[in-house]
């Protein structure tokens, strides 16, 4: 019992701790973000590794999701004759809440790993060092940049995720299900409000922050070689699923 | 001129540095020996502001680089520096002229065409001709150094440090290595602390050698000096022996496990 309780305190303090260095990473990214010169190249590379080469796996699970959502929903709604319901449920569900959280941990999948495995092999190659000496600022150069796409590119593969979603959900209610046409789409508008898609909007930003700062802190801060860099790159993902996953849940009862 | 005063760094409750002094006049060559591990790699990221000391001070032209919290401003004296690092730390994600050009397009603002042929000038001056388009996990070790050579002197700085630059090289390589170092020390008419345990590259670069023991410099002298010291660390050291006042783990029974 006692040492269950110690493992649980040192467990806490170290998450304690680390986000504290997280939190301090990201005041420094603040303060750097709007110094001059801005590093437009490298902004446009991140926001292609981080949104355009995602695109193909966040359009494949978000049809999938949406069309997964249609199929449980009408076997359930139709059991107390709620079938015209379903373009609603499939609707507000990717927007408030798939759309943002899926793509969300599939970057953090994806670009998340990418950020810290490159940052890390950089820290352990003493790149970061070079760069340092080359009398460049490095959470200039190589953090800034990847915050900004994520909190950019985030928002708008959600909207992606959003619309692939709700298409997905019409395919089965309409095609398999054979529901009117023009009934689900008037459902699906009648009960959407534009605040759902917004808020959806801005957890994504949220968890774009969340993503690429962690990822970047995990790399930058990496040490031990080769092995260094493996256990940063699964700490990056670890602690950016749980950063969205708890984090959806407090961004949910604050935006609704 | 750079002077390390009582600088003092430890890891935990593992103290490097306890106390270094060191003073570099301008356009010496000064090359730090000292076993793996005795801290020379700490104490030159101390000199170029790479790591904060617990205690002590370095002097760069009378300026504490040490007490400059100021971003803006250590990146003004870091200007001044050129570092060749020991595993060459070139940018893996850029093409070779990249990595030569990289102060001069970010700091001197240079155009890409021109950057790009003081790129080209820089290796060549490394002899090194036909690499600038390849990436650096093309290039073999020796390569490597040496563009990591042409990117520390690309800006004109007037104080180049080199983190082993002879370590990992077969022994020609490493010849051609010291003689590009003092080529390019002549040119640039540079400072350089030169950090190595290879005492055949120490003997050739350096006007004065300092030697690091137990995170103390405790003898400097020229190569003549050194090479006919009484210190019985230093001897053991230059010498290569693993019986004598440095204490080697696992160096029992009076097998030599060879250079320190
Ligand atoms: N960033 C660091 N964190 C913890 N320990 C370090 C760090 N850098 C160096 N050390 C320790 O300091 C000692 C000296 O290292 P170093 O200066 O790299 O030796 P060398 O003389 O071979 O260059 C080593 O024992 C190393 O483990
Ligand atoms: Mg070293």
């Amino acid at each position: 019992m006692r040492n269950l309780i110690e493992l649980v305190g040192r467990l806490v303090m170290h998450f304690l701790t680390e986000m504290g260095r997280v939190s301090f990473l990201f005041y420094n990214v603040l303060k750097k973000i709007i110094s001059l010169p801005v590093e437009w190249q490298i902004i446009a590379e991140q926001m292609i590794a981080v949104g355009i080469r995602s695109i193909p796996v966040v359009l494949i699970t978000a049809l999938f999701t949406g069309m997964v959502l249609a199929l449980q929903t009408y076997t359930g709604f139709r059991r107390f004759g709620a079938e015209s319901l379903v373009g609603t449920v499939v609707a507000l569900s990717m927007t408030r809440e798939m759309g943002p959280v899926l793509t969300a941990l599939i970057v953090a999948g994806r670009a998340g790993a990418a950020m810290a495995a490159e940052l890390g092999t950089m820290r352990v190659t003493e790149q970061i060092d070079a760069l340092e000496t080359l009398a460049t600022d490095p959470v200039k150069y190589l953090v800034v940049p990847r915050f900004l796409s994520g909190i950019v590119m985030l928002p708008a593969l959600a909207v992606l995720t959003d619309i692939v979603g709700i298409l997905g959900g019409y395919i089965i209610t309409v095609g398999l299900f054979g529901v009117g046409s023009t009934s689900y789409w008037k459902r699906t508008w009648d009960y959407l409000k534009m605040d759902d898609v917004y808020n959806g909007l801005i957890k994504a930003c949220f968890f774009g922050a969340f993503i690429s700062i962690i990822s970047c802190y995990k790399g930058f801060y990496t040490s031990g070689g080769a092995e260094g860099v493996g256990k940063a790159t699964t700490g990056a993902v670890v602690l950016s699923s749980m950063s969205i996953l708890i984090g959806d849940y407090f961004l949910s009862v604050w935006l609704f | 001129m750079i002077r390390v005063v009582d600088l003092h760094k430890s890891f935990g409750d593992k103290k490097v540095l306890d106390g270094v002094n060191l003073e570099i006049n301008d356009c010496e060559s000064v090359v730090v020996i000292g076993g793996s591990g005795s801290g020379k790699s700490v104490l030159i990221k101390n000199v170029i502001g790479l790591m904060k000391p617990d205690k002590g001070s370095v002097f760069i032209d009378d300026v504490d680089i040490a007490g400059i919290d100021n971003m803006d401003k250590l990146n003004e004296i870091r200007k001044k520096f050129g570092m060749l690092f020991q595993y060459a730390a070139l940018f893996d994600s850029m093409k070779v002229w990249e990595n030569v050009a990289f102060a001069l397009l970010r700091l001197h603002r240079l155009s890409e065409y021109e950057a790009r042929a003081i790129a080209i000038e820089k290796l060549k001056s490394v002899g090194l001709v036909d690499v600038e388009d390849l990436m650096p996990a093309e290039l073999s070790g020796g390569m490597k150094k040496r563009v990591g050579l042409a990117r520390a002197i690309a800006h004109d700085p007037e104080i180049l440090i080199f983190d082993e630059p002879t370590t990992g090289l077969d022994p020609i390589m490493a010849d051609v290595i010291d003689r590009l170092i003092i080529s390019v020390r002549k040119e640039l008419k540079a400072t350089s602390i030169t950090i190595t345990h290879d005492m055949n590259s120490a003997y050739r670069t350096a006007d004065r050698i300092a030697m690091l023991y137990n995170g103390k410099i405790i003898e400097t002298g020229t190569p003549e000096e050194i090479r006919n010291t009484g210190n019985p660390t230093v001897r053991q050291f230059i010498e290569g022996r693993a019986e004598g006042p440095i204490h080697i783990e696992g160096a029992g029974n009076g097998k030599s496990l060879g250079r320190v």
